[in-house]
């Protein structure tokens, strides 16, 4: 919602384009065959469409409306989603304009009780966080899309039908031309939350919902605080309820905050008590400049997820497949780890790299990084918004020993995302590997990062493919020779570095893509790795496999996985 | 479980009595609440903790 006599779009900062629906094909009698239909052009349809395009598969990209969504809404992107973006060819606007963090302040009753710090090893490339509000990230995104050849966008084009076959989906189009129905060999459904294609197919979500309401309202002030994310317990302007703070480019600040108990849902979003509240708020804060209102609206948490994500040829990605509560910062960047996980596995599928059976390990994955968030959420969500009395008195009790005690501090930790790690993953088969290691990324986690000699970073020379990191002290032995020769006859994309000590001798005729020198030994520390051990990474990143010494046989079985030549 | 000396239990038994009185009937259960999170912490072990919930709700 905007403030009185502004328009429905009318923002401080931000102009709304206005897309016009192009004439399609199928109108004038054409009758393509898209290999990919992806309905909803938001920041996960547009991600997946840029993945896909990656692998040069195209896709048209369908969506009702004829602008961007209106208003911040999810602000914070996570390192592991600029890796994404990175990837996706879309993340150098993001690194301009967004404001990167890694600190957060919680007090309560006015006083500093928790120092939130999330890790920054420095070999990394990204910050662990960034705000950006979602109208920048679509725009991002959007002139990505529009720079692809492969990339067909279609806004003003609703899908109101869907037929999910054996052997192709057909969906009706209502445009402004006229109606129309689109072939496609696989649709991907980025239609968000009240998604028309899960209730097309007659799918619901499922799960819980949580009663806490809070009022998400973007002001414009002159306000002089770093980017951090600060959350207030308790504080004199909003007793009984939190209050969250985030910075945004553009001068723009979000401030969240959490309604009293049996507080009218339609008084609270009324404009003289939004600026009554945020006044409040900003006075506590020691705000006394003027402010204007941009935006503001209303949420309750809920965790509510399909119970799968893929139904034949139609598969769920973003919040059409699970809404998650707002507190961890888990819904943008969960449905664009939805998109890069289908992106990479349903390209290999349709450039015949793969068989369809590697499809079906997108459900369980991102299935369970869902349930995961969920388990993290849920437990942040009841400290945000204690559902009951023995909910608030116990957090209350933790707050007020917070004062003056070191232990109950950490109850306040927001739990910030972390990447999920797909250890339990069909595509995992050799996690008892870790077992020879001490420390260093597990299988099925996302790979760290390390910073190279030449100011870039090792994740920059990961391929499109399989990924191995050989960490050799000389030229490749017999075994690591079978291993990636091997994997050769198996990846036409597949990518070798080998990690060696600076002017190490790895063989002139060495099957090496790149040969990376690790000064000081930081990048086989990072890995916990020795002379002899590889690293199998997949396409997203993820580890798919680590090895001591080469076993040939693992390796090659663990990569016949990963690209689905292989049953798992 | 050894059993604890009967008066240093009569000293707990006293500290909380005079305790819940000084909080009063409107801050005994924040009261009560904070107590339990310091003993926990005291005693470093969330199984023992929850079998010491379970034990006080029985009954």
């Amino acid at each position: 919602m905007r403030p009185a006599g502004k328009g429905p779009l009318e923002s401080l900062y931000f102009t709304y384009p206005t897309f016009e629906a192009r004439r399609a094909p199928e109108l004038d009698g054409a009758a393509p065959r898209h290999p990919v239909a992806i309905v909803g052009a938001g920041p996960i349809g547009m991600t997946a469409a840029l993945v896909l395009a990656r692998y040069g598969v195209r896709s048209v990209l369908l969506d009702a409306k004829d602008t961007f969504n209106d208003g911040s809404r999810a602000i914070c992107i996570a390192r592991p989603s600029m890796h994404i973006l990175e990837r996706a060819g879309a993340v150098a606007p993001f690194v301009k304009k967004a404001l990167g963090w890694r600190f957060g302040r919680s007090y309560y009753r006015g006083t500093e009780i928790f120092r939130l710090e999330m890790p920054h090893p420095p070999g990394e490339k990204y910050l662990p966080m960034y705000n950006l509000q979602q109208q920048y990230i679509e725009q991002y995104l959007h002139d990505a899309v529009a720079a692809c050849d492969l990339i067909d966008i279609r806004w003003r084009s609703e899908a109101t039908g869907v037929d999910n076959r054996a052997d192709g989906v057909s969906l009706a189009i209502a445009s402004p031309h006229g109606d129309y129905a689109l072939e496609a060999d696989y649709v991907l459904a980025a239609d968000g939350a009240r998604s028309a294609v899960r209730s097309k197919l007659g799918l619901r979500l499922k799960g819980e919902n949580y009663e806490g309401k809070y009022v998400i309202a973007d002001i414009r002030m002159d306000h002089d605080f770093p980017t951090e994310r600060r959350a207030f317990f308790e504080s004199a302007s909003n007793p009984g309820g939190t209050v969250l703070i985030h910075k945004q480019p553009d001068d723009i600040w979000r401030v969240d905050y959490q309604l009293g108990e049996g507080e009218s849902e339609a008084d609270a979003i009324r404009e003289d008590n939004i600026r009554a509240r945020v006044g409040a708020i900003l006075a506590d804060i020691g705000h006394t400049k003027p402010w204007e209102l941009e935006w503001w609206s209303i949420y309750s948490a809920n965790t509510l997820l399909l119970d799968e994500y893929r139904h034949g040829r139609v598969i769920f990605i973003g919040d059409s497949a699970h809404i998650v509560p707002i507190f961890g910062v888990r819904g943008l960047n969960n449905g664009l780890a939805d998109a890069d996980n289908i992106g990479w596995k349903l390209a290999l599928v349709l450039k015949g790299e793969a068989d369809a059976a590697l499809l079906d390990s997108y459900s369980p994955e991102r299935r369970g990084a869902t349930l995961d968030v969920f388990a993290n959420a849920t437990k942040s969500t009841r400290f945000m918004t204690p559902p009951t009395r023995g909910w608030r008195l116990a957090r209350e009790a933790a707050l007020s020993l917070s004062l003056t005690h070191e232990f109950p501090r950490g109850l306040a930790n927001p739990r910030q995302m972390q990447p999920y790690t797909y250890s339990h993953s069909p595509l995992t088969p050799f996690a008892g590997q870790d077992a020879a290691f001490v420390g260093g990324p597990a299988c099925g986690a996302a790979a760290p990062n390390a910073a190279l000699d030449d100011g870039g970073h090792l994740l920059d020379h990961a391929g499109d493919g399989m990924t191995v990191l050989a960490f050799v002290d000389g030229p490749p032995t017999p075994e690591l020779r079978a291993a990636l020769a091997g994997l050769g006859d198996i990846d036409r994309r597949l990518r070798v570095l080998a990690i060696a000590a600076p002017g190490a001798d790895t063989g002139g005729d060495a099957p090496f893509a790149r040969v990376l020198a690790d000064r000081e030994g930081a990048i086989a520390r990072t890995f916990a790795a020795s002379a002899g051990t590889v690293y199998l990474l997949r396409p997203d990143l993820h580890i798919a496999g680590r090895w001591r010494t080469p076993a040939p046989d693992e390796i090659l079985q663990t990569a016949r996985l990963c690209l689905g030549s292989a049953p798992p | 479980m050894s059993l604890t000396p009967i008066a240093e239990m009569e000293a707990a038994y006293e500290a909380l009595a005079q305790g819940i009185d000084r909080a009063g009937p409107e801050g005994e259960a924040l009261f009560l609440t904070r107590l339990a999170l310091l003993l926990a912490h005291e005693l470093g072990s969330a199984e023992r903790f929850t079998r010491a919930v379970a034990a006080a709700l029985d009954g």
